[in-house]
């Protein structure tokens, strides 16, 4: 049996979460970006599990599930988005985007 | 048998879909046989079902027929369903029968306007509006006919709509309507309020139990319902819109400004009688207001030149004897003038319009003159509808209803002597406009000449209200001539016998002597003063005092004067003033601001993904602060 | 097990901030399988062995060889390091790092406000989420279905190669 303060967890989850958040903002790289992103949801299902084990409930870990779907389908459009932008620019800077009007 | 009761007012507005949708591409003979035929067939069905109700009565003397939820919201449960008594079967058949003659008239007399699909359109809505007003079972599905009915006549009165005067008669019509209907409206949410029901049976069932008489509630409601009853019918003060209404079709002049729907108010009261029974303070106010419009109305008609102008004054003052029979309690009284009413002012009407048409569209009594020999089936006809307006004794139907009319306002408990002296003047007045009509427009010298002279279904259609208004008095006699009362025992079941005092046989005489004679003398005078001596009508008028009277009367006693100073101007002035409309100044106001804060916001819109998620962020930020702090 | 929590943890922040530092993507992404794996450690701790599994099959694995596929088709190699350098000069660090620290800083303030909540940790199982995966929760389940064959859907159109040339020549013009 091991018991860890639920707040580490937590802390744990809101650090990854940030370093994700700084990543978004920072990188110009839409591989990047989309890497971050991945960083995020893991960090929020992080959060979900530490909760679930603090409450001794299934619940989290279903989230988690739902979690992992949602990154899974994320990551197959942004990939397909991301490859596509590559041809139109040849190019990953995501601000390149800004280009598309209309 | 009672199952096609549905179908009366179904016929009338399948005809009018059909004539709106099709009218156009139809020939003329085909949508006049529509419009006319839909209301034959309606009122075939309402002879079947009257005679039916006649030889079979049903279950209470009543039937009721529910076609199917409406709105249901708690109690609030109107349903599209009808109600049959004898009272709502005495309406639609004088709705669907007399409306069926007018239509066909119509047929003939309109055939040379361009729209002709459009009028029957108008007026089989209007016929199946009426319908439903006097057959809805509630209030609501009552209210929407008494609207449909509305909308009808400012469709009618505005028909001829590339003159604008018209469609100004049309907006006056219906904005004076408004003002009552208004107050309806209010009373039908008070009686919903207080007794938890829509349908207008249940509350006349619970009025009694509920309420006691003179109480506050049914006082108010039955004031609030006399509103709209006044507004409809053009009682004082509401009376002003319906001598402007003739600038619609000789028609609809005849059937909605005569027969029908200025009845409705007649109806509305008589249908809820139970509850102003339990105001009778309410009770005397339409007496009252019955009597000074009969009276103000007669004056008026007296100086009117416009033929049309003259019978719309004479129908508000024959509605006001209605109110005033409602108004001592003699509802079958009433009903029973509403009736003969119908049938003989209908056929003034469309003989009035046969002599306008003849005399080239000539509305101007003292432009007629002496065509007595020319038309003389219009002739016989006019005069017999004109022996039925001024109560001519023993031969005409208005002589039984209006005699039942002043001798209740003088034996019912409700009534007095005074009703009786006024009401006994007003029919000496009626008698002298009346005749003054005849002979204006029939006897004299010929001042315009005939262009063209009715046809056969014009002169079947006088012939047959002719004969109508003429053998209706007889189901109805007084005591003094065999006291034969059908009428009234046909209503008894929905509009009980008022308690009357007890007069002998002599007193009654008495008094039905006295109105014979103020009518005699009546039509003397008129003789005298416009056949024998016209010269004497110019001498009256010429001077000072008889000049300001002739004005007064002539311009309906003031009324659409005041109401012009009242209402009219101080609203006009108030719009000129506020022509820049400092209200919409607020929303302009607000739509520059939207505007200018859209532009500043479009600057934050750079397309960049990472300045989108620091921006997110900031307001996460922000967010959460303000959660953490407060 | 409490240490391990915590070298697991240590082991995930430092390889997360490897990921959002490298210029090659290959790297970061190489750094972040790794961060993955502590973090599925962190939940065998926790009593999630069945999200712990899942955590490595399906993100490690999964997701992560995706991105890897995706990198290998786009064939950047060193040109697109440089340009990375290019992209990320130093003082591009401070505004997203503020933002960052503000909200970090305002979660663990909100966190440590009340009593701290001990986690007595007790397994759960794989079979335990599966029933109540498939009882209360069948609707999201099947909603999870659809999403994932609309992502489906959407991933195959976008990934079709579309030709820009005639668009670009005309842009040119």
């Amino acid at each position: 049996m091991t018991s860890v303060a639920m707040e580490y967890g937590i802390v744990l989850a809101a650090l990854l979460f940030s370093l994700g958040l700084i990543g978004i903002m920072l990188r110009r790289n839409l591989i990047f970006v989309l890497l971050s992103l991945e960083i995020m949801l893991n960090a929020a299902g992080l959060a979900f599990i530490v909760a679930g084990a603090r409450w001794a409930s299934t619940d989290g870990q279903i989230m988690f599930i739902f979690i992992l779907a949602v990154a899974a389908a994320e990551v197959a459009v942004g990939l397909a988005l991301i490859l596509q932008h590559y041809r139109r620019y040849n190019t990953l800077d995501a601000d390149l985007a800004s280009k598309m009007r209309g | 048998m009672y199952d096609l009761l549905w179908l009366i007012p179904f016929f009338p507005f399948l005809s009018a879909i059909l004539l709106v949708v099709l009218g156009s591409r139809m020939p003329r003979a085909v949508n006049g046989a529509i419009g006319a035929g839909s209301i034959g067939l309606s009122a075939i069905i309402t002879i079947i079902i009257g005679i039916n109700f006649l030889t079979s009565p049903p279950e209470g003397h009543s039937y009721t027929q529910v076609l199917w939820s409406w709105i249901d919201v708690g109690n609030f449960t109107p349903a599209i369903s009808f109600h049959l008594d004898a009272l709502s079967l005495v309406m639609i058949f004088v709705i669907t029968f007399v409306g069926f003659l007018i239509h066909l008239y119509s047929t003939e007399y309109m055939i040379k306007d361009e729209g002709y699909a459009r009028f029957f359109a108008y007026m089989n809505l209007f016929v199946g509006a009426m319908l439903v007003l006097v057959l809805g079972d509630n209030l609501v599905l009552l209210l929407l006919g008494w609207e449909g009915v509305g909308l009808c006549s400012y469709l009618l009165i505005g028909f001829w709509y590339k003159k604008p005067e018209n469609g100004y008669a049309a907006r006056k019509a219906f904005v004076v309507t408004r003002v009552g209907d208004i107050a309806m409206l209010i009373g039908i949410f008070l009686l919903f309020m207080h007794t938890g029901t829509i349908h207008i049976q249940q509350i006349l069932d619970m009025a009694p139990r509920i309420w006691v008489e003179g109480a506050t509630i049914p006082v108010a409601a039955s004031l609030l319902l006399l509103g709209g009853a006044l507004g409809k019918s053009a009682q004082v003060p509401l009376q002003v819109w319906l001598p402007d209404a003739m600038a619609g079709p000789t028609p609809t002049s005849a059937l909605i400004h005569a027969a029908t729907m200025v009845t409705a108010g007649v109806y509305l009261i008589a249908r809820t009688h139970v509850i102003f029974e339990l105001a009778p303070a309410v009770m005397t106010i339409v007496a009252v207001i019955g009597l000074v419009t009969a009276l103000i109305a007669g004056f008026t008609a007296l100086t009117q030149t416009d033929i049309k102008r003259v019978l719309a004054y004479s129908t508000i003052s024959q509605i006001g004897y209605m109110f005033l029979a409602l108004g001592v309690g003699a509802f079958a009284a009433g009903m029973f003038h509403f009736m003969t009413h119908a049938f003989f002012k209908a056929l003034l009407f469309l003989g009035a319009g046969a002599i306008i048409h003849a005399l080239h569209e000539e509305q101007n009594m003292f432009r007629m003159g002496g065509i007595r020999k020319d038309m003389p089936v219009t002739f016989w006809t006019f005069l017999i509808g004109c022996a039925s307006l001024a109560a001519i004794p023993l031969v005409t139907s208005g002589f039984y209803s209006k005699e039942l009319i002043l001798w209740k306002s003088f034996s019912s408990q409700l009534g007095s002597v005074w009703f009786y002296i006024f009401g006994a003047l007003g029919a000496f007045i009626t008698a002298v406009y009346t005749f003054r009509m005849v002979f204006l427009v029939f006897y004299g010298e010929k001042k315009t000449e005939i262009s063209h002279l009715p046809g056969t279904r014009i002169l079947l259609t006088l012939v047959v209200l002719a004969f109508f208004s003429t053998v209706a008095g007889f189901i109805e006699l007084p005591h003094t001539m065999g006291d034969f009362t059908l009428f009234s025992n046909f209503m008894a079941s929905v509009l009980p016998s008022v308690p009357v005092l007890e007069y002998s046989l002599g007193t009654e005489f008495l008094l039905q002597l006295i109105a014979t004679l103020l009518v005699a003398v009546g039509i003397y005078i008129a003789y005298v003063l416009y056949v024998k001596n016209p010269e004497a009508v110019n001498n009256l008028t010429a001077s000072p005092a008889g000049q300001g009277v002739y004005t007064f009367w002539s311009i309906g006693w003031g009324f659409d004067w005041l109401y012009d100073k009242v209402f009219v101007q101080p609203v006009i002035f108030i719009s000129r003033i506020n022509k820049q409309d400092f209200i919409d100044s607020i929303y302009h106001g607000i739509a520059f601001a939207t505007e200018v804060l859209h532009r500043l916001f479009t600057k934050t819109q750079t397309g960049k993904v990472r300045w989108y998620a620091m921006v997110l962020v900031a307001g996460a930020i922000i967010v959460i602060t303000l959660a953490v702090l407060l | 097990m409490t240490t391990v929590f915590y070298i697991a943890s240590a082991i995930a922040l430092l390889s997360t901030i490897m990921v959002i530092t490298r210029y090659n993507a290959v790297h970061a992404l190489l750094y972040l399988v790794v961060s993955f794996v502590s973090i599925a450690l962190i939940f065998f701790v926790l009593g999630a062995p069945f999200i712990a599994v899942l955590e490595v099959i399906i993100y490690a694995g999964a997701i992560m060889v995706l991105f890897l596929f995706v990198i290998m088709m786009l064939n950047l190699g060193e040109v697109a390091v440089q340009k990375e350098k290019e992209w990320l000069p130093k003082q591009m660090w401070i505004g997203p790092g503020i933002l960052s620290g503000i909200l970090f800083v305002l979660i663990v303030y909100t966190l440590f406000q009340g009593e701290p909540q001990w986690a007595i940790v007790d397994m759960i199982g794989p079979a335990e989420v599966g029933a109540e995966l498939f009882g209360p929760y069948i609707i999201a389940v099947q909603l999870a279905g659809l999403m994932l064959l609309a992502g489906l859907i959407a991933a195959t159109l976008f990934g079709k190669r579309v030709k820009f040339k005639e668009k670009k020549e005309k842009e040119d013009s």
